[in-house]
C-alpha cells in the first residue's frame, strides 16, 4: 500500500501536507506525567480495545518499547509521532494505519493524541477522519470534558477543542527574499504559528515550514479550519508569484539547475546539503524547470531523513555511510527521471 | 447549515439535549441561540478577573477564597493548588474542576475567552444533562404550564386554563 505523502494533493507544490490532530484524555485516570507503568499499560489496552474490539480497523498497534531506537526515530522524522515520544518509550504505545495516514501515540503528554496527514491542502478531509475516529474512541471510553473549557487537556494552552490544524508548506522563494519575517509576524496577529518543520530552532530546513492554528478556546473547529485554510492559499499564491520572478533572474535559475547537477552526480551528501539542494530542485519542478514528479521529491525527502536511512538499513550508520547511501538514493530517483 | 429557527443566518451553535434518554440535536445561529438562551449555556463564570499572575500559574495575592482553596485536594489525582503551582501543570481533568476559580485568571490570559465553543464530547454531556436535581425539573415543568396557562387566558380558553391551573396546583402539593 503507498504511503499518503506519496500522493500529490491540492496546491501541492506549496502546501506538502496537511494534518490534524485532537488531544484527548480519559477522566479516570491521572495525566500520562502522574501515572505509573501499570496505569500507562492499562489505558494503552483501553484504547487499543475501543478501537481495534470489532475486528478489522485498520490499524496496527506497537508497543513503543519493542522499538528500536532508530525505529522510533524514524517515526518521528516522518512526523507520526513527537519527537518526545522516542525518548522515554515505556508504557507507551502507537496505533497506526498501513499507509501511515492515521496515527495515535497514547500515553504522550495527554492520553490520546490522535494525528491524520493527508497530502497537499486538505484540511476538512483530514478533519472528517479524525472526527469520525475520536467518535468511535468518544462512544466507548470516558473522555475528560467540561462544558466552560472543553476537553481538559494536560497543557492549560491546548484547553476547548483541543485540535491543532497545520499545513506544511515550501516556502523557498519568500525565503530567499526575506519576506518570510514579516509573514511570520502577519499569520501570528491572525491567530497562526509558523516555524521550520525539519529539526530544532527557528531555522528551517530545506525552507520546509508547519503553520497551525494557535487558538483553542472559544473558536469552533470550524471556523479555525477555515482560517487556517483562507491564510495558506494567500501565502501559496505569494510564494508562487515570487518563485516565477526569482527564476527569471539568470544567477538564481542557474543555482536550481547547479543543485540538480549536483544531486545527480554527488557520492557524498550529508542530510543538510541535501535539505538544501532538493529544496532548489523541488522550487524548479514546482514551476515546471524540470519535468518530474513532485511526488517523488517529497518521498526523498521523508525517506533520506537520517534516522529512516537507519531504520532502513536495520543498524545505526557512521554518518559517512549515511550520506553515501543518500547520495546513492538521490541518483537513483532523479538520474532517471530528471 | 442555515439556522433551524430563523432560516436565515448561518447556524454556527449546535445544541445537543439528552432528555429523558432521548436526544434531540438543532443547529441554531448565534442570534437566535441566544434569544432562545442557549448562549448562556457556557457562560456564567464573569471574564474581567483583575488578578495579574506572573507565571503561567503564578502564585495569586491570596484571596478571601484562598484559604479554604489551600486546603483542598483533588479528589482523584491529590495534587492541592500549591502541588499545580509548582509543577506547572494539573495532574489530572479533575483537578481543573476543582480548582477552577484559581485557574480561571490563567487560563483567560492564555486564551483571551473562556468559552468552549467547540465539538462536545457525548458521553460527558449526557452526563451533564442528567444530573439535573428533582427540584430543577419541577420549576422548568411548572414554568411551561404557567406559560401555557397565560396563552389560554390570553386566547379567553378559561375552560383549558382551569384546567392547567389544577395541574400547577398538583404540582405544588
Ligand atoms: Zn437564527
Ligand atoms: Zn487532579
Amino acid at each position: 500500500m503507498n504511503k499518503w505523502y506519496i500522493e500529490k494533493g491540492t496546491e501541492g507544490d506549496v502546501v506538502l501536507s496537511t494534518r490534524i490532530r485532537f488531544a484527548r484524555n480519559l477522566d479516570d485516570y491521572p495525566f500520562p506525567s502522574k501515572l505509573d507503568k501499570k496505569g500507562k499499560s492499562e489505558i494503552c489496552a483501553l484504547v487499543r480495545d475501543a478501537l481495534t474490539g470489532d475486528g478489522d480497523s485498520g490499524f496496527g498497534y506497537i508497543d513503543m518499547n519493542t522499538l528500536t531506537p532508530s525505529q522510533a526515530v524514524s517515526l518521528a522524522e516522518r512526523h507520526l509521532i513527537s519527537p518526545e515520544f522516542t525518548t522515554e518509550r515505556e508504557g507507551r504505545a502507537l496505533l497506526l494505519t498501513e499507509d501511515e495516514s492515521v496515527s495515535i501515540m497514547v500515553c504522550e503528554e495527554d492520553h490520546i493524541r490522535l494525528q491524520v496527514m493527508k497530502s497537499g491542502l486538505s484540511l476538512n478531509e483530514a478533519f472528517d477522519i479524525a472526527d469520525k475516529i475520536d467518535n468511535v474512541l468518544d462512544s466507548k471510553l470516558c473522555y475528560a470534558f467540561d462544558e466552560r473549557i472543553g476537553y481538559l487537556t494536560q497543557c492549560p494552552t491546548n484547553l476547548g477543542t483541543a485540535m491543532r490544524a497545520s499545513v506544511m508548506l515550501h516556502l523557498p522563494a519568500l525565503t530567499a527574499t526575506g519576506k518570510i519575517s514579516g509573514i511570520a509576524s502577519t499569520v501570528s496577529k491572525l491567530g497562526l504559528t509558523i516555524r521550520g518543520a525539519y529539526g530544532e530552532g527557528s531555522s528551517a530546513r530545506g525552507c520546509i515550514y508547519q503553520m497551525s492554528n494557535r487558538i483553542t478556546l472559544g473558536i469552533t473547529e470550524q471556523a479555525a479550519l477555515d482560517n487556517l485554510s483562507a491564510i495558506t492559499l494567500q501565502i501559496a499564491a505569494q510564494e508562487r508569484a515570487a518563485q516565477s520572478l526569482l527564476l527569471r533572474n539568470p544567477a538564481e535559475e542557474d543555482k536550481v539547475f547547479r543543485a540538480a547537477g549536483i544531486l545527480k552526480n554527488a557520492r557524498l551528501l550529508s542530510g543538510d546539503e541535501f535539505m538544501e539542494l532538493i529544496s532548489l530542485v523541488r522550487m524548479g519542478t514546482a514551476r515546471g524547470v524540470f519535468d518530474f514528479p513532485l511526488e517523488k521529491i517529497n518521498e526523498l525527502i521523508v525517506n533520506m531523513q537520517p534516522a529512516t536511512i537507519n531504520a532502513a538499513h536495520g543498524k545505526n550508520l557512521e554518518p559517512s555511510e549515511r550520506d553515501a547511501i543518500r547520495a546513492k538514493g538521490v541518483r537513483e530517483v532523479l538520474e532517471i527521471r530528471c | 447549515m442555515l439556522c433551524q429557527n430563523c432560516g436565515r443566518n448561518e447556524a454556527t451553535t449546535h445544541i445537543k439535549r439528552v432528555i429523558n434518554g432521548a436526544t434531540s440535536e438543532s443547529h441554531l445561529c448565534a442570534e437566535c441561540a441566544g434569544n432562545l438562551g442557549y448562549g448562556d449555556m457556557f457562560s456564567g463564570f464573569g471574564l474581567g478577573f483583575g488578578e495579574l499572575l506572573g507565571s503561567f500559574f503564578g502564585e495569586s495575592p491570596a484571596s478571601p477564597s484562598a484559604i479554604s482553596v489551600e486546603t483542598a485536594r483533588c479528589k482523584r489525582c491529590g495534587n492541592s493548588w500549591h502541588d499545580i503551582v509548582r509543577e506547572g501543570k494539573p495532574g489530572c481533568a479533575e483537578c481543573y474542576r476543582t480548582f477552577f476559580d484559581r485557574l480561571q485568571p490563567s487560563l483567560q490570559r492564555i486564551h483571551g475567552k473562556i468559552k468552549h465553543n467547540g465539538k462536545i464530547s457525548s458521553g460527558s454531556f449526557v452526563e451533564a444533562q442528567a444530573v439535573k436535581t428533582p427540584e430543577q425539573e419541577k420549576n422548568e415543568k411548572r414554568a411551561a404550564l404557567e406559560a401555557e396557562m397565560k396563552k389560554a387566558v390570553e386566547e379567553q380558553n378559561f375552560e383549558q386554563a382551569a384546567v392547567l391551573r389544577d395541574k400547577i396546583k398538583e404540582l405544588d402539593k
